[in-house]
């Protein structure tokens, strides 16, 4: 049953340290391959960075946008414009007045290279060879600007940022837009772009990444007793969300609904999870209060897991308190543990991977996991993909940010 | 060193195709910078950043309204050269 505020997905484009597009990412996921690899630069050497490996882009943004575009924006943006055309292209190119059509794309971090690159110039030539361009590639709305002006999208443009929840909040504010009669069609998505030596070494110096530079395949490794932090990643992730009514009346294919909202704040610490897992708990209940749905209903979760000795076994608590034994029957997938932490990315491009999975009827595997934490009570879907059941089903895609941010989505097959 | 007209334009005609996309060769003297090559006013100022470190010259901003063509701006740059 659909009603007219439901809100359907009907586009979806990536670009990912696994593919330059959503089928190789996905099909990257499904086969289990790590899009994490050994950065090809003198980082690590040169400014003494405990950590030389990342997941980056498998199709650099550079191969696929014009040189103009490259310079005139960040490449925080430019992700974001080549899965947002991706999106829109596999949407159909809807037609739909501009007044009607929403951009929400978010940024952890925001245009960091841009920032810093003009700082360099500053210091090495001076504040007169500073580009003009330089605040409107920095700002973190830039991302969701560039993608605003290139489809016309004047029913507002948005850009909420909640660190490694901002992927996941852009939707849910994409999804608030169509049902409070704002919009009938929003682009909505996360991007980042923060392979660089100062968030990695700002990352490091929190001992919050992995060090298993001799391994960077093996670095991400959520609920494996050995993880030892998070492996940075970059790339973006764009859907495209419609009304199911404006999909119907177009004959859209749909791809699945996104019919919970979920989202809460630990107001705890600015770094750390609460550790009873109170918060995630929360956002996660009120998504399937706010999808109509019990949590029997639900078959899949992609976790935020992002591998780190802490956050994921607070995580897993949640899941478990929430679905109680049910969690023994939910297929849990944690894809970073393939493309590492995409940050303001990353809700994106794991709800894309949480919506393929519920229709196509697959979970995606959770790669180097060779020692479970002997007390994590779910289903943790391991190596190979796990196939799903038939009929109507339901996921929880969660993200999590520094602040205390917790957004949980339910999804819903069609 | 100082770079004479047909160097300065060929200088410039690369940064104005990075910044805009259009072809060197396009880039003509008697081309307008907004009316023909379609350049806004930041772009402007980018070019002429660049222009600036490319070819050691100093643009004073009062001068770049001035630079309605290319070639106002080859003829400028080639003045500046010390």
């Amino acid at each position: 049953m659909t009603s007219a505020s439901d809100v359907v997905i009907t586009g979806l484009g990536a670009t990912t340290p696994l593919g330059g597009d959503v089928d190789s990412t996905w099909k990257a996921s499904l086969a289990g391959r790590s899009g994490v690899r050994t950065l090809d630069n003198d980082w690590a050497e040169k400014y003494e960075i405990p950590v030389s490996f990342a997941g980056t882009l498998a199709v650099p943004s550079a191969d696929v946008l014009t040189r103009p575009e490259t310079k005139r924006m960040d490449p925080s943006a430019q992700y974001a414009i080549v899965a947002a055309r991706e999106a829109w292209v596999d949407a159909g190119a809807p037609e739909v007045d501009g007044d009607r059509l929403g951009a929400v794309v978010a940024s952890g971090i925001g245009g960091v290279w841009t920032l810093l690159d003009g700082w360099d110039t500053i210091r090495e030539k001076g504040a007169r060879r500073v580009l003009p361009l330089t605040v409107p590639m920095l700002m973190p709305n830039s991302p969701a600007a560039n993608v605003s002006i290139e489809f016309g999208a004047r029913a507002g443009t948005h850009a909420p940022v909640s660190a490694c929840a901002s992927g996941a909040e852009a939707i849910a504010y994409g999804v608030q837009m169509i049902r409070t009669g704002r919009a009938d069609v929003v682009i909505a998505g996360g991007t980042e772009a923060a392979v660089h030596p100062m968030p990695i070494s700002a990352f490091a110096a929190m001992k919050a990444l992995s060090t298993r530079n001799d391994d960077p395949a093996g670095a991400s490794r959520p609920y494996d007793v050995t993880r030892d932090g998070f492996v940075l990643g970059e790339g973006a992730g764009v859907v495209v969300l419609e009304s199911a009514e404006h999909a119907a009346a177009r004959g859209a294919r749909v791809y699945g609904r996104v019919s919970g909202l979920g989202m809460s704040s630990d107001a705890h610490h600015i770094a750390a999870p609460e550790p009873t897992g109170a918060g995630q708990t929360a956002a996660m209940q009120r998504a399937l209060e706010d999808a109509g749905i019990s949590a029997s209903d639900i078959v899949h979760v992609n976790a935020h897991a992002t591998s780190t000795p802490l956050g994921d076994m607070i995580e897993a608590r949640g899941i478990r308190a929430l679905l109680g034994p049910h969690a023994d029957q939910v297929a849990l997938s944690a894809t970073k543990s393939m493309m590492g932490h995409l940050l303001g990315a990353a809700g994106a491009v794991e709800t894309i991977l949480a919506v393929l999975a519920l229709r196509e009827r697959t979970a995606p595997p959770t790669i180097n996991v060779t020692e479970p934490e002997p007390e994590l009570e779910v289903d943790l879907v391991r190596d190979t993909p796990r196939d799903l059941p038939a009929g109507q089903i339901a996921a929880i895609n969660n993200s999590f940010g520094f602040g205390g941010h917790n957004v949980a989505l339910v999804l819903t097959s069609t | 060193m100082a770079y004479n007209e047909q160097e300065i334009l060929a200088g410039l005609a690369e940064i104005v195709s990075e910044e805009t996309g259009l072809p060197t060769d396009s880039v003509l003297p008697e081309k307008s910078f907004t009316d023909d090559l379609d350049i806004d006013s930041l772009s402007m100022m980018t070019i002429v950043t660049l222009a600036e470190e490319k070819f050691s010259v100093r643009i004073p901003d009062d001068e770049v309204k001035n630079l309605a063509t290319v070639g106002d701006a080859v003829s400028f740059i080639s003045g500046a050269q010390a």
